[in-house]
């Protein structure tokens, strides 16, 4: 027989594009192409009234109610309202000083997720000893001409970011500590971590901010009084880094023994070992596990509101209640709903984005 | 017992004296004594679970001694840190999974302790590595992480790893075990090699015909003791116990 090289064809015209995808994913069988359909139709008869209040029928430009007439949703009371809703009581001649320690960070997380920027070792200092500081001092002022603002005039969603920044940057490090305790060999470091850590993960949130603002107080000395924002910041960190400690310890126990053997087999110290070969390892496990803990704890800051602080839901919900406003709290709340989740969605793609790159870094483990 | 090292003049580098080990209410290791001069290689050969292995983890506590002494270049091993460390620096390992750091590129696995533990300046230390990487043949790898590597050259860095150190000892705990058939031999070769050259080796191993090329010894082990042990070709030949008759003809059996 003689042997000729076959013509390379095209597959079928059924099979490939936009027809073909349609008719694999979404019309193989009567049963999905039924379900295809009734799903499709439900979407449908579900979102576009939806869509018509939230676009089409909305009421964009305006200053006060009498402008929202069309009948959908009255945007003109987010608008007239966006200052106190970003930046609380704050006085507004000082604003630029939120914004300013705002865009700082904006700048210096991109600095740090974009791979492409180099010189990440600075760009970390930065992140975590000098804007830290910078931002302390602009946020409270009292220095270097700034006027003092005093917290209880802190407000909105430069709030809920102080409250949600400074937690998960305060637990991370925390919750690692922890987690080695947890992990040690010293039963009585050992003993402790465990301690420390069932308590806090037993109790709600919710009673941890009521003792930090109400019993806390009562543990020092007499004339020592404490901010209210900072009680609250103490409450959330030390609850999250119960959390964030058995994350880590997760990843911890991922990591084969004989990574634990071959550090101390070359005589590494403990921190050594930990810092430079277990943790590395560890933490790109954990990534998902963080984020979904920073995610609950970004969300879980809302919860100030019962202390009397108010974070962005609080503040929206007080202007809910304005008699000028009566009737648009549903506007207020899809807000707030969009900001929390604009927020938490950028975190989830950026961790599996991290995740992915990590994973290639390293070639495939054996 | 052997009076093979008894004869003083030597410099002995290792020394088990009545040494025991339980694991809970297990008695793994019973009175294990052993000597080991400088330059000896030593081969230690046993079935499994006659706790080989964990004996030559104890002696640079990988695994804790309850009873008698472990001695390493005269240093006693006890829980003093400072001795525990100072023996880790001495000692070098290799293991059945190789253990390379996977997130550390094969030249980083390298220098890491050299920097950290021994203060060696980076420079001085990547000039060192490459020179071992060189010896065991893989050089041209110094820039790749250990999952881009066979089996085989994996256990080669792992080595290279452990030279890097400078010890005076090297244990190999079964560095073969793991390995496909193919790949067995150029990590013997390298280990060969480092014989012929004059380290101190302790290998736990099932190669027998390595035994038979570079040991000075061969122990055999057997329910936490050591059974009996000879130089190669009278062990092989003319083994003295039952247990040793038995385990050889098993092995050679294949």
């Amino acid at each position: 027989m003689k042997y000729e090289l076959q013509p390379t064809l095209p597959p079928p015209a059924n099979t490939i594009g936009v027809i073909g995808w349609m008719r694999k994913h979404l019309f193989n069988g009567p049963l999905n192409s039924i379900a295809t359909l009734v799903l499709a139709w439900l979407a449908f008869t579900l979102l576009t009234p939806v869509i018509d209040w939230a676009f089409f029928s909305a009421n964009w430009a305006g200053t006060t109610r009498e402008d929202c007439t069309s009948g959908g949703a009255c945007w003109v009371f987010v608008g007239q309202r966006i200052d106190q809703f970003l930046y609380g009581f704050y006085p507004r001649e000082e604003t630029w000083r939120l914004n300013l320690s705002f865009f700082l960070m904006l700048a210096l997380i991109l600095w740090l997720a974009i791979p492409k920027i180099p010189a990440k070792g600075i760009a970390a200092v930065l992140t975590l000893v000098v804007f830290p500081v910078v931002a302390f001092f602009l946020l409270t002022g009292g220095v270097f001409g700034l006027e003092a603002v005093d917290t209880h005039q802190w407000g909105g969603l430069s709030l809920t970011l102080v409250l949600a920044v400074v937690g998960m940057v305060a637990s991370l490090p925390l919750g690692v500590l922890l987690a080695l305790g947890r992990r040690s060999e010293m039963p009585i470091v050992k003993s402790l971590s465990v301690v420390y850590i069932e308590i806090w993960r037993g109790v709600p949130l919710i009673t941890v901010l009521f003792m930090a603002s109400v019993m806390l107080p009562l543990f020092f000395p007499e004339g020592m009084s404490f901010d209210k924002l900072l009680r609250a910041l103490i409450g959330i960190t030390l609850f999250q880094t119960a959390y964030m400690a058995e994350v880590v310890r997760g990843g911890l126990q991922a990591i084969p023994k004989g990574q634990y053997e071959a550090a101390d087999s070359l005589g590494l110290g403990y921190w050594q070992k930990m810092i430079m070969i277990i943790l590395p390892q560890a933490l790109k496990m954990m990534i998902p596990g963080v984020v979904n803990t920073f995610i609950a704890l970004f969300k879980d800051t809302s919860l100030v509101l019962i202390i009397g602080l108010f974070d962005l839901l609080a503040i929206v919900q007080a202007a809910t209640n304005d008699p000028k406003w009566i009737g648009y709290a549903t506007e207020g709340y899809v807000f707030v709903a969009l900001v929390f989740w604009i927020f938490c969605f950028s975190m989830s793609r950026y961790s599996q984005y991290l995740e992915k790159r990590l994973q290639t870094g390293h070639g495939n483990r054996a | 017992m052997t009076d093979a090292a008894s004869n003083t003049g030597e410099q002995l580098m290792i020394e088990l004296r009545d040494m025991n080990k339980w694991y809970g209410e297990f008695h793994v290791l019973k009175n294990i004594n052993l000597k080991v001069k400088k330059g000896e290689r030593i081969v230690i050969c046993g079935p499994s679970g006659s706790g080989k292995s964990t004996m030559i983890r104890c002696i640079n506590r990988l695994e804790e001694h309850q009873r008698g002494d472990i001695l390493v270049n005269g240093v006693p091993l006890t829980h003093d840190i400072k001795n525990i460390e100072t023996i880790r620096k001495d000692v070098g390992m290799v293991f059945q999974h190789f253990n390379l750091f996977p997130h550390l590129t094969v030249l980083e696995n390298c220098v890491l302790a050299p920097i950290w533990v021994k203060k060696i300046p980076r420079k001085e230390a990547e000039a060192t590595a490459m020179k071992y990487l060189e010896r065991v043949k893989i050089p041209e790898q110094a820039k790749k992480y250990p999952g881009q590597l066979s089996g085989g050259q994996q256990q080669r860095v792992a080595i290279a790893r452990s030279l890097c150190m400078n010890p005076d000892v090297m244990l190999f705990d079964e560095p073969t075990s793991a390995l496909d058939p193919e790949m067995i031999k150029e990590v013997l070769d390298v280990m060969i090699e480092l014989a012929r050259e004059g380290m101190t080796m302790l290998c736990v191993t099932h190669e027998m015909g390595f035994a038979k090329t570079v040991a000075d010894r061969v122990i055999f082990m057997a329910d936490g003791q050591i059974v009996e042990e000879n130089e190669p070709h009278e062990f092989f030949n003319n083994p003295q116990h039952e247990r040793t008759k038995l385990f050889l003809s098993q092995i050679i059996d294949h």
